[in-house]
């Protein structure tokens, strides 16, 4: 099965031939009540580039809707989805594995894009140019970048 | 934008903003106390009931209500609102001959006062039902009656003479028909309204109604209400259409997006008009 998955990460990524081939692909995410307990790498995550992705608007940009004392150096966070301060108490790895990968696997009704999700969408668009994707979509933000998020999340004691 | 900010803040404390809970609509004036008027002498409606047909919202705003101070001042005074560069090119087209026939619009329309009323009724269904944006009629004139080539739905020329129509229809209400002929159409963009497209999977609804009054980032929210078109944008410094803001929202999802002059957006506008049934048409304003 495993060997499967490989398989299929290579065939549906042909060009990104530096992607750790022992990444979950997003459709072989487990969901279990929401939260993702196994890494999507097997690779710790880094909290540093974390903040990286969380406040950059073509990665994660979590900053764009919450606000947290974790990234209180940037100005004008946005206040969208709720402050974030405390959740790594407040929720397991698992859990915030599962809310960045896909939040709507916890909250069903939540507006908080799926990050690390290829398919299901509705006039899925190639980033920002408008247009239909070329190829295969590639997911918001990579298996690492999705764990260097959850290990910066979880330094928000 | 902090003294906006500030100002959302103390509102919160006195409990005047009443929060969401679960998703609900806001129901709080954006900036209460607050008219709008133009010249000193032209005061514009940016507040009223929601229409019967909406049912997501209690009440709606007319976009000025949400931006900051100095962004409002521009459009009091005619003469420091850029967007009335248009108006004027545009009352200068009205008159002036193109194609082949050797008319100009005022050759059969008179003065550009008979368009009064027009803008405030777009998008409206056509003799041959269809549904028409303002841009459509304007092409119709110029292509089967002037003998000149379509203008582009973007081009200066497109939205001068917009501009310039819209602004006969200045101070009266948005008052769109959403029943009879327009019905089918008007589902159809309400069904667009709600549909969360692209891989961030956000509807204008997501936004629009769950959200109006907060901040993507330092980007005040508004209702998306487009009883101010044609604006002047301060951040692209040019004239904006209805369907051009639409086309951008929709890419800003990630999307696939639909182009201007599609039936999609047609359709999405007849809806979003509908929500501000009521507000006055504001001729050109000015927004962020």
């Amino acid at each position: 099965m495993k060997r499967l998955i490989v398989l299929g990460a290579l065939v549906a990524l042909p060009l990104c031939a530096a992607v750790a081939t022992a990444d979950t692909v997003p459709d072989a995410v487990k969901f279990d009540n929401g939260a993702v307990a196994q890494s999507l790498t097997g690779v710790a995550g880094d909290p540093a580039d974390g903040l990286k992705v969380a406040t950059t608007r073509p990665m994660g940009n979590c900053i764009a809707c919450h606000v947290a004392a974790g990234w209180a150096k940037f100005a004008d966070p946005g206040d969208i989805g709720p402050a974030l301060d405390g959740v790594g108490s407040k929720y397991t790895e698992a859990q915030l594995r599962g809310i960045v990968a896909n939040a709507k696997m916890t909250f069903p009704d939540t507006l908080m894009p799926s990050f690390y999700k290829t398919s299901g969408f509705i006039r899925p668009g190639d980033g920002y140019t408008a247009k239909a994707p070329t190829g295969p979509i590639q997911p918001i933000l990579t298996a690492q970048q999705v764990e260097d998020v959850v290990a910066f999340l979880m330094t928000f004691k | 934008m902090m003294k906006l900010r500030k100002q959302a803040t103390a509102m919160m404390a006195l409990g005047l903003l009443a929060l969401s809970v679960g998703g609900m609509a806001r129901a709080a004036d954006p900036d209460p106390g607050v008219d709008l008027v133009i010249n000193g002498d032209t005061k514009l409606v940016t507040r009223v009931p929601a229409p019967a047909n909406i049912p997501g919202l209690k009440e709606v705003y007319s976009g000025w209500l949400f931006h900051d101070p100095t962004t409002q001042a521009m459009e009091t005074d005619d003469f420091s609102n850029p967007a009335m560069l248009a108006v004027d090119a545009g009352n200068a087209a009205w008159s002036t001959v193109m194609g082949t026939e050797g008319k100009s619009c005022a050759s059969c329309h008179n003065g550009i006062d008979s368009m009064k009323g027009v803008r405030a009724s777009m998008p409206k269904v056509n003799k041959a039902g269809k549904l028409w944006s303002l841009e459509d009629y304007i092409n119709d004139c110029v292509t089967n009656r002037m003998g000149a080539k379509a203008l582009g739905w973007n081009s200066n020329e497109m939205s001068g003479l917009t501009s310039a129509i819209s602004m006969q229809s200045r101070g009266m209400p948005v008052d769109v028909a959403t029943d009879g002929a327009a019905a089918p159409f008007w589902k159809e963009g309400e069904k667009l309204y709600y549909t969360r497209t692209g891989l961030l999977e956000l509807s204008c609804a997501s936004c629009h109604e769950m959200h109006f009054g907060d901040h993507v980032r330092d980007e005040r929210l508004s209702q998306g209400q487009i009883n101010g078109f044609p604006v002047y944008r301060l951040k692209t410094t040019n004239m904006v259409s209805i369907h051009n803001r639409f086309y951008g929202c929709v890419r800003d999802t990630r999307a696939e997006s639909y182009k201007e002059g599609t039936d999609p957006l047609r359709e999405l506008e007849l809806y979003v008009a509908s929500r501000g049934n009521g507000l006055s048409i504001e001729g050109v304003s000015v927004r962020p």
